[in-house]
């Protein structure tokens, strides 16, 4: 790279008070409900949609008066309210994972995606699938940690070398080289192993479809603990923004906080890899909008994050289902279609206001 | 001497060579030669060298199959795929003047893949699978437009070149997996494998059109090989030169987009090879355009021709895609590249 390319992102602070939409606490809560009326009707609408659609009165008596012999019930019981569930939860969790890859970075262009942890994830998981053998739930979810935590380390070590520490594009730079590696050495296990392409091409592409509720049981323990967690660090992660001597100057042990967001990421993107594969953009979209909603005070954007994740899964989902009707577009390709483009925008705009 | 200069047809063409590049150069020839010949004789039947050696030159006829039906055309389309993907890459580098550019890394494979895997699916059975390279360099240059129109903001500055192409290629790839998704099972693994990078099954009749293809840009970069060095000391210094900057810059990538699709249309995305073999010719053969470029294919081609030999015989009987070992050793150097510069 040349010297004094390296770009800065005022952009990003969203402090002036026309940059942010709320304010007062009572707007702020009234966002968080209504946000959570929007997540609310999304998974409805989400068991409602689909190859057959179902009336909304029938959708609420599938929930409260469950009956197996109507087939609306069932489809709504087998297949659709797994899926909305897991939308639901993976959404929150990507977002999440998001916020703190952006804040623990210092980076707006971050993303678990962009930083080669899907594609580690995944690649881990294929090993384990064609040559160890491995076809437990549990397993692959450790075999996803394991990768996430690889690729994760690797990035972040690789970025911050040098003496201008974690620059965004040294950090993006060294994601996508990373999850080219990854990526190929996936396929060069498909490749062996011919027969499983057609089972983990849906994984790789990404899908909240087609999963077992046992899928998501085993690893909704560390999803939900992390999560929770996660709740509780708006204030350690508000003062870590400020930067690594302010925080210190505090009294904040950033070493702990640095090691918990990155075990929180690990856990959140990793788990949500093993689920529903690769889907990216989540993560990279959904902090901006919710800094855009409430600001840079991450006690509010935590949740509010979380629930737009959700809501915006949720979305994606729905639209999926019908963009070619009757086959279905892989979620992790409808982030990408979405986040692609927004990721150009922020990185224009950071360019653009050097 | 230490340097040779030529000047022709009134200084419009200028080259410098100088005696160290000569050295490298003779002694690059001699490597990839060496590889040529074992990649000709290793294979599921050993051929001895020396019977190779007979066969090529016609003493003997007792190997013709195995070695100018099957292994030929092969060597000599890693050699040209090697090359193309190895002088795009310099291009791009010398283009936005950062090391760490190529066109696997920008996008521009990514758009390649994505005109050849919507060609396997809407096309397959329909069209001849001659007309695949135009689909691949179609998608190519459609990437390669977008990435410089969308990161055109009175003028494109490379950093954000680099940036959209990252963008870019995630949407291509977003792409690709949908129609994989969207096609059916004989072509899903079809285009999975050439997406991977093979060279598998090479013809005489790929080696012929692929010369074709790359003969359009090789007497741009001839002429145009000159101004490239200029542009790498910087956008003012070259303006003040008389180089027209972004109307050149246009030009070479375009060249370096044919290059590169190209590549993509006959063996798939090979990863990397842009990325390295420019970098291990600046560190042997200085920095002028037109002698870096000769290496370059040179190690492109080296590079290319070694991983398909590997990657054919480490597994025998089966034939893992070239691109695995070519992204096997790339990302590494990748990482080591961003390593080195760790203080830019």
């Amino acid at each position: 790279m040349e010297k004094g390319e390296c770009i800065t992102f005022p952009f990003f602070s969203y402090e002036r008070r026309g940059d942010v939409m709320l304010y007062s606490v009572f707007s702020k809560t009234a966002g968080l409900v209504g946000l959570l009326g929007l997540v609310i009707v999304l998974f409805f609408g989400s068991l409602a949609f689909g190859q057959t659609t179902i009336p909304f009165s029938t959708t609420w008596e599938a929930i409260t008066r469950y009956d197996p012999a109507d087939t609306n019930h069932l489809i709504i019981g087998t297949s659709r309210l797994t899926r909305a569930v897991i939308a639901l939860v993976i959404g929150m969790n990507l977002a999440i994972a998001g916020v703190f890859v952006q804040a623990l970075t210092r980076n707006p262009l971050a993303a678990p995606d962009l930083l080669g942890i899907n594609s580690g994830a995944i690649f881990f998981i294929v090993l384990a699938i064609t040559w160890l053998e491995v076809s437990s739930l549990t397993q692959y979810m450790w075999f996803a940690f394991l990768g996430a935590g690889i690729a994760g380390a690797v990035v972040f070590f690789l970025g911050s070398i040098g003496r201008d520490g974690l620059t965004p594009i040294k950090v993006i730079l060294s994601g996508v080289a990373l999850s080219a590696l990854f990526t190929s050495f996936t396929q060069g296990l498909l490749v062996v192993d011919e027969q499983s392409i057609q089972t983990v091409l849906f994984w790789i592409a990404g899908s909240v479809a087609g999963r077992d509720m046992e899928m998501l049981v085993s690893v909704l323990p560390f999803l939900l603990g992390a999560l929770i967690v996660s709740l509780f660090m708006g204030r350690a992660i508000g003062i870590f923004s400020s930067g690594d001597d302010v925080a210190k100057g505090l009294g904040q042990r950033t070493g702990i906080i640095k090691v918990l967001m990155g075990v929180l990421i690990i856990i959140l993107a990793g788990g949500s890899v093993a689920v529903v594969g690769s889907v990216g953009f989540i993560g990279l979209i959904v902090p901006h909008m919710a800094k855009g909603l409430v600001g840079n005070d991450y006690r509010w954007m935590i949740p509010y994050s979380a629930l737009l994740g959700a809501a915006l899964l949720l979305a994606a989902d729905i639209v999926a289902r019908f963009i070619i009707f009757p086959q279905e577009v892989p979620i992790g390709v409808m982030t990408a279609f979405i986040g692609g483009p927004f990721f150009i925008y922020l990185a224009r705009k950071g360019v653009a206001a050097k | 001497m230490k340097y040779w200069t030529f000047r022709l047809f009134q200084e419009k063409i200028s080259f410098q060579f100088s005696r160290r590049w000569l050295v490298v150069l003779l002694s690059w020839i001699l490597v990839l030669g060496g590889v040529f010949l074992v990649s000709l004789s290793a294979g599921s039947t050993w051929i001895p060298i020396h019977e190779v050696f007979q066969q090529l030159t016609g003493q003997i006829d007792k190997h013709a199959f195995v070695v100018e039906t099957l292994r030929l055309p092969r060597a000599l389309l890693a050699i040209l795929v090697g090359a193309a993907l190895g002088v795009a890459g310099l291009i791009l580098q010398s283009l936005v003047r950062n090391s760490l550019a190529s066109p696997d890394i920008i996008g521009i494979s990514s758009g390649a893949s994505l005109g050849a895997v919507t060609f396997l699916v809407f096309g397959t059975g329909v069209v001849s699978l001659q007309f695949l390279p135009f689909a691949a360099i179609g998608g190519g240059l459609m990437a390669a437009l977008l990435i410089y129109l969308i990161s055109w903001n009175k003028g494109v500055t490379p950093i954000r070149l680099v940036l959209i192409g990252i963008g870019i290629s995630a949407v291509m790839k977003a792409g690709v997996t949908f129609m994989l998704v969207m096609s059916e099972t004989a072509i899903t693994t079809k285009s999975y494998i050439w997406l991977t990078g093979s060279i598998y099954g090479a013809s005489w009749g790929d080696v012929t059109s692929m010369v074709v293809w790359l003969l359009i840009p090789l007497p741009i970069l001839v002429i145009l090989g000159r101004s490239l060095n200029i542009t790498e000391l910087g956008d003012e210094v070259s303006i003040s030169m008389g180089v027209r900057l972004q109307v050149e810059r246009f030009i070479f990538l375009m060249c370096s987009v044919i290059l590169a699709g190209t590549a993509a249309a006959y063996a798939g995305g090979i990863e990397f090879v842009g990325l390295m073999a420019p970098h291990i010719a600046r560190r042997l053969a200085g920095r002028s355009f037109q002698g870096l470029s000769i290496v370059t294919a040179l190690i492109g081609a080296f590079l290319v021709l070694l991983a398909d030999l590997i990657a054919r015989t480490l597994f025998l009987p089966l034939d893992i895609p070239a691109g695995v070992f070519t992204a096997a050793i790339g990302a590494p150097f990748f990482l080591y590249l961003l390593f080195q510069n760790r203080n830019r």
